[in-house]
């Protein structure tokens, strides 16, 4: 440390230029990742900016059209109705996955070390799974006739629903099984976190006269609460992105019952080849996420 | 002998019936994938599809049925009536040849051995990419003092905020104008371009202790040697860790492949999977097989890596 440091200091009075030499092959090590990222990430979006403002033509010579894309994308009603859709989606699904997880681990956290990694691995393994194949399954557990979902909910007393193809229970349907996969990241980060509150904390409150019940809702959950901010950013930004289920259960339909941002900037891109409003619609749906990534962060860090 | 725990019992009990509805679906993959399509019984006039009834059946009928034909086989046997324990024995390998007959038709009458092929390749080939790549990245950005760093560090990992769908339209165009659509180069070169594991890479490499890298120099080793053979080594979890998530985000990645892949022979198993389904709408006996197929690799990779997963996730995070 200390010869890095006098190293410094003598590399200032040489300038930048004997810096930039002297670890050349920082930069060699850097390049291959740098061109990478240049080339399909940093050139990609800003570009996707530019194309926001312009008319695409195949033959080139774009026409700028400035806000006409934006203004398009608002008054379209399928933009309201994706935008509508996606909202209800993540406010009802992101709350409740973060919460179950957060009750699943508290509750795997009081078993044993075996018991633990065995429930730790139930809840984790259905979602190493794509979502290509469990939409496909959940289509199939859809079915009228022949599902599985029918078929237990006939258990309880209810009449078979047409789930996926009735406009007023579609998005529901999709709703529902979002809930219904376990948050496996959830569970696990949590998971690490509980064994890292110190026991002295419970000993405490147990001498208090605490039962379990408020001690995890006086200590467990304000110490998890940095989990808490990240599950709760990771879930809402990975919730508006929702599509595969989309594309595969329900292609938006019936109407635009089930239509979501990212279906209709795909449906937008490569259906219509409208590659302006598509862009317009992704920029958009970038300064949601931004927005409401940095509301929530705020919200959940400030009360604390 | 322990006393009888209550509490215990029904959190273990109520975490039991979580885990049975979380592995459900999974479950019904499998089982309907093994379903059989079509069986004609002595006592029923129409052949039944036990894929197709109501109630679901909830496991595999083969599995009781072949039994079921075994023993009667055997019992015809023993009393010598060959013609009989024949006439079960043909019913035993049409109920295995059923069972099975969604994966042999995967194989025969659609891709899917390429498709596997391909998502395995692919994934194989941008998961040491990642792992390269990022690891120098990470190493240098950690450890080197150098004009620029803290720019490009920072460049970097503000586009980690940045929504993928962003990047769709102009990739689009760009890979079209660089010849490169319908190819497996417009998969392999954006995902190496993901800026994840620079991030992941970085943090790790911070726990490497300055002096080793210094006693190398001290030795005279070059820089990539240094990189080579004394800091790879010694970041060998973290590599674990971002090389079991790069595989399984790419063997699962979805949208841009749809996007960019028309031919057939050159699909991965998502994207073959939705061409499976918008082409056989109702089968889904042959749907399961292929999204069974599709999920054993994964599944076998959780069981085998469990740990690298967890502290994976916990390392830093994982996009998803």
């Amino acid at each position: 440390m200390k010869g890095s440091k006098a190293s410094m200091t003598m590399n200032k009075n040489k300038g930048t230029w004997y810096l930039m030499k002297k670890n050349y092959a920082a930069y060699l090590f850097l390049l291959p990742k740098l061109v990478l990222f240049t080339t399909f990430i940093a050139i990609p979006v800003v570009w996707a900016f530019i194309l926001s403002f312009q008319e695409y033509k195949i033959m080139g010579g774009n026409d700028w059209v400035w806000l006409a894309n934006y203004t398009d994308v608002f008054k379209s009603e399928a933009f309201k109705k994706a935008l509508m859709n996606t909202t209800i989606y993540t406010l009802v699904t992101v709350p409740f996955n973060v919460i179950t997880a957060l009750i699943a681990a508290s509750l795997i956290h009081s078993l044993g070390r075996f018991a633990q990694s065995f429930f730790r691995a139930a809840f984790y393994l259905p979602t190493v799974a794509s979502m290509v194949i469990i939409a496909m399954v959940w289509r199939w557990m859809y079915n009228y006739e022949f599902g599985l979902f029918n078929y237990v909910i006939g258990w309880f007393g209810f009449e078979s629903v047409n789930w996926l193809g009735q406009s007023n229970t579609a998005l529901w349907a999709i709703i529902i099984m979002q809930m219904l996969i376990p948050f496996g990241v959830g569970i696990i980060l949590y998971l690490a976190s509980m064994s890292s509150i110190s026991e002295s904390l419970y000993e405490a409150a147990t001498i208090d006269g605490a039962n379990a019940f408020q001690k995890w809702v006086k200590i467990t959950i304000p110490m998890l609460k940095p989990s808490t901010v990240y599950l709760v950013l990771l879930s809402t930004i990975g919730s508006f992105q929702v599509f595969t289920q989309i594309i595969l259960m329900t292609g938006g339909g019936p109407g635009y019952a089930t239509e979501t941002i990212v279906h209709l900037i795909y449906k937008t891109g490569f259906r219509d080849f409208e590659f302006g409003l598509a862009a317009a619609q992704s920029v958009v749906l970038f300064f949601i996420i931004l927005v409401i990534s940095i509301i929530q962060y705020r919200a959940l860090r400030h009360d604390e | 002998m322990k006393k009888f725990n209550t509490k215990k019992t029904l959190i273990v009990s109520m975490l039991l019936i979580f885990s049975i509805v979380s592995l459900l679906p999974l479950y019904w993959v499998f089982s309907t994938s093994m379903q059989l399509s079509s069986y004609q019984d002595e006592d029923l006039e129409k052949p039944t599809s036990y894929v197709n009834a109501n109630p679901p059946k909830m496991y595999p009928m083969g599995i009781p049925e072949y039994f079921e034909h075994w023993g009667k086989a055997r019992e015809a046997e023993k009393n010598n009536d060959l013609e009989k324990a024949t006439y079960h024995r043909d019913i035993m390998s049409y109920i295995v040849e059923d069972t099975f007959n969604g994966f042999k038709r995967l194989f025969q009458q659609n891709n899917m051995g390429m498709w596997f092929f391909n998502s395995l390749y692919i994934g194989v080939v941008v998961t040491v990419g990642i792992l390269l790549f990022d690891s120098m990245a990470g190493y240098v950005l950690a450890k080197k003092r150098f004009p620029g760093r803290n720019i490009i560090f920072w460049l970097i990992i503000s586009t980690m905020m940045i929504p993928s769908q962003v990047t769709l339209v102009p990739m689009f165009i760009m890979v079209r104008d660089l010849g490169l659509m319908d190819t497996h180069w417009a998969l392999i070169l954006p995902d190496l371009s993901m800026v994840f594991g620079v991030f992941l890479m970085r943090q790790f490499m911070f726990s490497i202790p300055d002096e080793l890298i210094e006693a190398a120099k001290i030795d005279g080793a070059s820089e990539w040697k240094t990189y080579w053979s004394i800091v790879l080594p010694l970041a060998k979890p973290g590599l674990a860790a971002l090389g079991i998530f790069t595989f399984m985000n790419v063997w699962n990645s979805f949208l841009w492949p749809i996007i960019v892949l028309n031919s057939a022979n050159l699909y991965t198993l998502p994207v073959g999977l939705k061409t499976l389904q918008d082409a056989n709408l109702a089968d889904f006996k042959l749907l399961m097989s292929g999204a069974a197929i599709a999920a054993i690799p994964m599944i076998i990779v959780f069981l085998i890596f469990q740990r690298h997963f967890v502290k994976g996730l916990t390392l830093g995070g994982v996009k998803e």
